[in-house]
């Protein structure tokens, strides 16, 4: 392992932004969530990523503004710690450990200096019993301070967020778990407990799923996992509680949010529509339908004027007091399967998907942006649990990313299987791919395998299906239609066996179909069958051709435990090795190819070259579970390692999910000290949000700058503006409103960009003889003369010898004025 | 927000032939008039003189008609048996026919009386015809001869008798006087030379021929008998050119479209095809309800004229000009275009300040109702326009497809009265054995069964349809047995008929 020290696995991007809710800080410029093991920063307007708040070891679950500072955060982790933040210029300003896992963390504007959090109740520490603590946080100067003064407000609540809520004006907490609503008064030091009864009769599930309080009323919201709210009021005792339901949701309310001034009340579950409840209207609603997935979490500005919504695709929406969306923040989405795959989109070298429910999504790995999903089922999702629907679960792109094929299925229960296969032509205008070929049933049972031939000749395609049978498809050249559509070329099989895998050389001479236990080879050029190979026992689980110069090699892994290398040219075994292989990839831009094999609970990573007995590179117990997706990313500049180690990643990256569905990928050193002054770099000067407008903004007046220098240059060699661009930058970085008035700045600007006195006075004194000397010194008290414009030449030569003594003191003293900014000026 | 995703009506692949120029140009008639006959029309024959009136030959007499009369402008009923072949003379003043009785009768087409009597003939004439200079007629008959005769002497001038059976057809050369061609029930075809003692020119078509015909230039000559239709090059000495066997019963009749492009064969199994004379492919197919004996195009194909063997003549008219242009005309008035695109070209000078409208978009009824989850209120919208739901059944099981994904299509079908659910399954009698809409309308109708199972019997409209849908389902599954055998037979038939290859082993090289 020591000396596998300078490769690394790291996670890249694809965090999950909608964990826990997200908090929009008081001016709405920001929006804070908890994403993996750092809180991310966004800009609400132009919903850019700002910066992220690094710090926490284990995963961030909460984060809320602290009261008393509104430009300072809290945010709680697993790893024991809560942590006070700077946000707007991600600093750490001290971290309280607390020294149990938090689950949640609340705060109040009435409890100043005190968190509530939701720790593991310290008795039973495996067991799924929770409890909220008070914490009073000790001032000190420290960084680090120990807070180990927990004061238990309420046992057993529920680990979730939006479980608990302060009431008005931090009075009271209410807690829900099960079907028990719990309330405990902080003045009369009390608790009241009500129950729902079960309800099992009528299989209504009446269990609470979230809490929220009235902000200026005593009045609790309650979410039901039947898709009723319960307001409660009258509460503070325990026998004549009241409460009023509402119905509208017909799956569990998710989420429940009250605006801060109590007139409206959002709630939200998986028909992903925003519901808007008027508070003294009950009946009277509002509704933000077709959100795109189901809404986890509300969250509403301090002022009221956003909300935002975290859905379960990795996605938070932006809404303009609930009437149109204005910004949508989306991560990684990872649905409830990678059935595609990974692929690498030749054209825009973006990961390939599955995203939303019968979309494919494109996530760009150098930018950790999804950069657009493409629809591919088209068809109105219905949110309801329970539905068969549609699913992508094949797709591949041809070798220059014009065509994209995709496989849509839908399993229903005691019915057959729908299959759609479509053809997605790459369209330049719009930049995006348009449906070309729809093909209904082209198999009979599911489809196994499909590929693109990689020949620059030939588009085709081969699906391998479990009826049996393989078919090509090609693109028929219709002549008097503007465009070709794509039909079956070949249809074959191989003694009614499955084929479960295919894949074609790297020429696309040959094709080798994985029939169980047989490989068959065959010519796409002739659909000769060339030749069979079979290693038995055990089915063909992966089949692989090499690359380069090791294109004579094909490798098969079988189901058991088995790794086969064939060579073609003798058509026979070349080696094989025991592996319990879960994934071969071949790396396209080398011979290189990496065999994940699972081993007793944890995957081992094996690189290698066909045509060497050693691995190039391994590691052992990479993660825990089988690792299922992987692909070999080409990067975007290529590295210089001469490392043996190393040398594998020179050219692409690999990149794989773990069975928990983190992207993670290896990374070496020399890339991370890139990437870390990288960031050095661009944390100088990015004190603002870096838009796409500041950033055109910036590069203009960078170029301006240069041009301008590159305009004074000539006339004043030797002499730079240092104030100059000082004064500018001031004058671009400072806000607006703190800048004095315009004519003030205009003198300061005009100033800085002329030359100091001094130095030209030098310069002055150095071309002009000795003789005027006197004269030049007498006129230089008086006039502010601050520098000489070298393209205006000697006097001498032209001056006339019949001018007078004072002419000649006038003319000089007009030229002793500097020009080169007003030459400059027009110039821009 | 997205907006909401109307429902995939999917395109089905058009059944049928392919729109060629000549099915537009074939199909570019009106519908048939019919007109009743005493008896089998054997012979239709265009005059070429300008009204272009045509002797219609059935039974024992000879009908002229005008273009578009439907009553004959004049008969000639001087005929003691069956007439056959009524022919104008190349100038439409003489019209000559002949008779089972075998005599040869020529009138004038203004006169009712028969001019001159042609005696001689021992048997029915069959066949009649001018030669091009006007002054001869051929005839052929079932005594096995085929003679000239001279109209204004009235005698015969030669008379061969070179065939084994009966001569049913017979043409003269337009562009030479003495030259003619005859077909016989002996299967040959003969030309003759009239300065000649003997036929020139022997052809065996190996079937009793029925008809020929000479292409304008006269190079090719055509023949039909039995179920062949056979093409012949002359100027090779008769050589046989193709063979066409496009029909499944005797020949009977061929005609040549005015520009002499396509060749028209009618036949007694009820159809006339039509064949491209370059490459000799079927281009156009005509049906008719009985077996076709006679056919003529007018000049310029402004006609097709079919006479049949139960008496009737249909007459197809071309569409003129104008009505084409009435009906486009109609068609215009309709939609009114001018509020569609009402602005929309209108192209924004360079100073316009651009204020862009979201463009609405225009959902169909069911698409609305799915908008707002109006289950039942979708389907029935889609049931309920009738036109739209015989016409286009795609967009219904669109719908019902829908449902079903949404899992609310036994929903939807419950709850209906008589009227409704009678609907529901007219549609599902029409379309369920469809194979584009089985598979969904498979379901539909299992989940009607079980939802009305319990009413079956209070409704005698519903158990009528019940049993017609039941009697449906039951021939479809003997059909698809039936095919299933078929295949099977096919199967083993193919596996029989191919060269057995040698598999390759595993490590043989190759």
């Amino acid at each position: 392992m020591v000396e596998h020290a300078e490769i690394r696995m790291v996670h890249r991007g694809g965090s999950k932004i909608n964990f826990r809710e997200p908090v929009i800080t008081n001016d709405s410029r920001f929006l804070l969530c908890a994403a993996g093991e750092s809180v991310n920063v966004y800009s609400t307007s132009t919903e850019e990523y700002v910066h992220d708040l690094q710090g926490h070891t284990g995963l961030v679950t909460g984060v809320v503004l602290n009261p008393s500072n509104h430009l300072q955060v809290y945010s709680c982790s697993a790893d024991g710690t809560v942590r006070l933040w700077d946000f707007t210029d991600a600093i750490l300003i001290k971290t309280f450990i607390i020294g149990y896992p938090i689950y949640s963390i609340y705060v109040s504007e009435k409890h100043g200096g005190v968190v509530f959090l939701v720790v593991p109740m310290a008795n039973y520490k495996s067991s799924e019993l929770f409890q909220l603590v008070a914490v009073h946080l000790p001032h000190s100067g420290d960084q680090e301070v120990e807070a180990r003064e927990l004061s238990a407000v309420l046992c057993d609540v529920s680990p979730h967020a939006g479980a608990a809520s302060f009431g008005r004006e931090g009075e009271y907490i209410a807690a829900v778990r099960g079907l028990q609503l719990e309330v405990f008064f902080f003045k009369k030091q009390k608790s009241y407990r009500f129950s729902l009864k079960s309800g099992k009769k009528k299989g209504a599930k009446n269990a609470f799923t979230c809490i929220s309080c009235h902000p200026k009323e005593d009045c609790i919201a309650t979410g039901h996992e039947d898709g009723k709210i319960r307001m409660w009021r009258n509460f503070n005792q325990k026998k004549e509680y009241t409460y009023s339901t509402l119905h509208w949701h017909h799956g569990a309310v998710n989420t429940l949010c009250f605006t801060p001034e109590g007139t409206n009340l959002l709630s939200g579950g998986i028909e992903s529509v925003l519901v808007h409840w008027h508070y003294t209207q009950e009946n009277q609603k509002d509704f933000l339908p077709r959100l795109g997935a189901a809404i986890t979490h509300i969250a509403v500005s301090p002022d009221g004027s956003l909300f935002s919504t975290s859905h379960s695709d990795n996605k938070i929406t932006i809404i303009q007091s609930c009437v149109k969306v204005s910004a949508v923040i989306q991560g990684l989405v990872k649905g409830d399967g990678v059935w595609t795959n990974l692929i690498i989109d030749p054209r825009s070298k973006a990961l390939v998907l599955n995203g939303k429910p019968g979309h494919l999504q494109f996530y760009s790995l150098h930018r950790d942006k999804q950069l657009y999903n493409l629809d591919i089922v088209q068809q109105e999702y219905i949110h309801e649990e329970g539905l068969d629907q549609f699913e992508v679960v094949k797709a591949a792109f041809d070798a220059r990313g014009d065509w994209l094929a995709t496989v849509e299925e839908r399993r229903k229960k005691g019915a057959e299987l729908e299959i759609n296969l479509k053809l997605w032509a790459y369209d330049e205008l719009t930049q995006s791919f348009v449906l070309n070929t729809t093909v209904t049933a082209p198999h009979e049972d599911q489809i196994t395998a499909m590929f693109f031939s990689p020949s620059p000749e030939t588009t085709m395609l081969v699906t391998t299906s479990l009826d049996g049978h393989f078919k090509a498809w090609l693109l028929a050249d219709h002549s008097d239609a503007n465009e070709g559509f794509w039909a079956c070329d070949f249809v074959g099989g191989y003694h009614l066996l499955k084929p479960g895998c295919c894949s074609f050389s790297a020429d696309g001479s040959l094709l080798s179909v994985g029939f169980q236990e047989v490989v068959t080879v065959w010519s796409p050029a002739s659909w000769e069958l060339l030749t069979t190979l079979s290693q038995p026992p055990g089915a063909i689980r992966d089949l692989c051709f090499g690359r380069l110069s090791c294109s004579k090699y094909l490798l098969g892994a079988s189901t058991k435990n088995q790794l086969c290398c064939w060579n073609l040219l003798t058509c026979s075994l070349e080696w094989s090795t025991p592996m319990d292989v879960s994934l071969l990839q071949t790396d396209p831009l080398s011979e290189n190819m990496a065999a994940f094999c699972s081993q007793s609970g944890s995957s081992d990573l094996f690189v290698f070259k066909p045509s060497e007995p050693r691995p190039l590179y391994s590691q052992k117990a990479l993660c825990t579970g089988k690792v299922q997706h992987a692909v070999f990313a080409p990067r975007d500049q290529m590295l210089e390692s001469c490392e043996e180690r190393t040398q594998w990643l020179n050219r692409s990256q690999l990149y794989f999910f773990t069975q928990h569905m983190d992207l993670l990928t290896f990374s070496t050193k020399t890339e991370e000290d890139r990437l870390l002054a990288s960031s050095k770099q661009l944390m100088v000067d990015d004190s603002v949000a870096v838009t796409p407008f500041y950033l055109l903004l910036g590069k203009h007046r960078g170029q301006q700058l240069e041009k301008q220098e590159a305009l004074t240059n000539p006339m004043a060699e030797r002499t730079q503006l240092p104030q100059g661009s000082i004064a500018i930058k001031e004058l671009l970085h400072t806000p607006a409103h703190v800048l004095p008035s315009a004519s003030f700045l205009c003198a300061m600007f005009v100033r800085s960009l002329l030359i100091s006195s001094s130095s030209a006075r030098e310069e002055k004194e150095h071309e002009e003889g000795e003789m005027e000397r006197e004269e030049e010194d007498s006129e230089g008290e008086a006039d502010p003369r601050l520098g000489e414009s070298a393209a205006w030449g000697p006097p001498e030569e032209f001056g006339a010898p019949a001018l007078t003594k004072a002419q000649e003191r006038e003319l000089r003293k007009v030229k002793t004025f500097d020009h080169s900014w007003l030459s400059s000026l027009l110039d821009c | 927000m997205a907006s909401f995703k109307s429902t995939k009506i999917p395109i089905y692949p058009k059944l049928g032939e392919k729109v060629t120029p000549d099915t537009l140009y074939w199909k570019n008639y009106k519908a048939p008039v019919q007109i009743k006959e005493f008896g089998a029309v054997t012979s239709i024959d265009f005059s070429s003189l300008a009204p272009h009136n045509y002797a219609v030959t059935a039974s024992t007499r000879i009908h002229i008609y005008g273009p578009f009369s439907t009553e004959p402008v004049k008969t000639f009923t001087r005929f003691k048996d069956t007439a056959y072949s009524g022919k104008f003379r190349s100038d439409g003043q003489l019209l000559v026919a002949g008779c089972e009785d075998s005599m040869v009768r020529l009138f004038d087409v203004s006169g009712k009386v028969a001019l001159r009597v042609f005696k001689g003939h021992t048997k029915g004439v069959h066949v009649t015809d001018f030669t091009s200079d006007c002054y001869h007629i051929l005839t052929g008959s079932d005594d096995y001869t085929c003679r000239l005769w001279d109209i204004p002497n009235s005698t015969e001038l030669t008379s061969y008798k070179e065939h084994t059976d009966y001569i049913r057809c017979g043409i003269t050369s337009k562009l030479n006087r003495d030259i003619f061609i005859t077909g016989s029930y002996d299967h040959t075809l003969r030309v003759f030379d009239a300065r000649v003692e003997k036929s020139v020119m022997t052809m065996d078509h190996s079937q009793p021929v029925e008809s020929v015909l000479l292409y304008p230039s006269e190079g090719l000559l055509v023949s039909a008998g039995g179920r062949y239709v056979k093409v012949w090059d002359l100027l090779k000495g008769g050589q046989p050119l193709v063979s066409l066997k496009n029909h499944h019963k005797t020949v009977t009749c061929l005609s040549l479209s005015s520009n002499g492009q396509r060749l028209l064969s009618a036949s007694l199994d009820r159809h006339v095809k039509i064949y491209n004379t370059t490459n000799y492919k079927v281009v156009h197919n005509f049906d008719y309800a009985a077996s076709i004996l006679s056919l003529a195009l007018a000049p310029d194909d402004e006609s097709i004229v079919v006479g049949m063997t139960n008496g009737v003549l249909s007459i197809k008219h071309r569409k003129s000009p104008e009505e084409k242009r009435e009906m486009a005309g109609k068609q215009r008035m309709q939609p009114v275009y001018r509020i569609f695109v009402k602005g929309r070209n209108y192209v924004p000078k360079k100073d316009d300040f651009l204020v862009s409208k979201p463009v609405k978009s225009h959902l169909a009824k069911y698409d609305k109702q799915l908008k707002k989850f109006n289950i039942s209120k979708a389907l029935d919208t889609q049931l309920r326009q009738i036109s739209c739901t015989i016409l286009i059944p795609e967009i219904t099981v669109a719908v019902m497809k829908e449902l079903d994904r949404r899992g609310t299509l036994k929903n939807a079908l419950a709850g209906r009265d008589e009227q409704n659910l009678s609907q529901l399954l007219n549609f599902l009698i029409g379309n369920v054995v469809d194979p584009r809409f089985t598979p969904v309308l498979v379901t539909a109708t299992e989940m009607i069964l079980d939802i009305y199972q319990a009413v079956v019997g209070q409704s005698s409209v519903v158990d009528r349809q019940l049993v017609r849908l039941q009697e449906l389902v039951e021939r479809e599954v003997d059909y698809q047995q039936d095919l299933l055998e078929v295949l099977g037979m096919l199967d083993t038939l193919f596996a029989a008929s191919l060269p057995r290859k040698e598999v390759p082993c595993p490590g043989s090289s190759r």
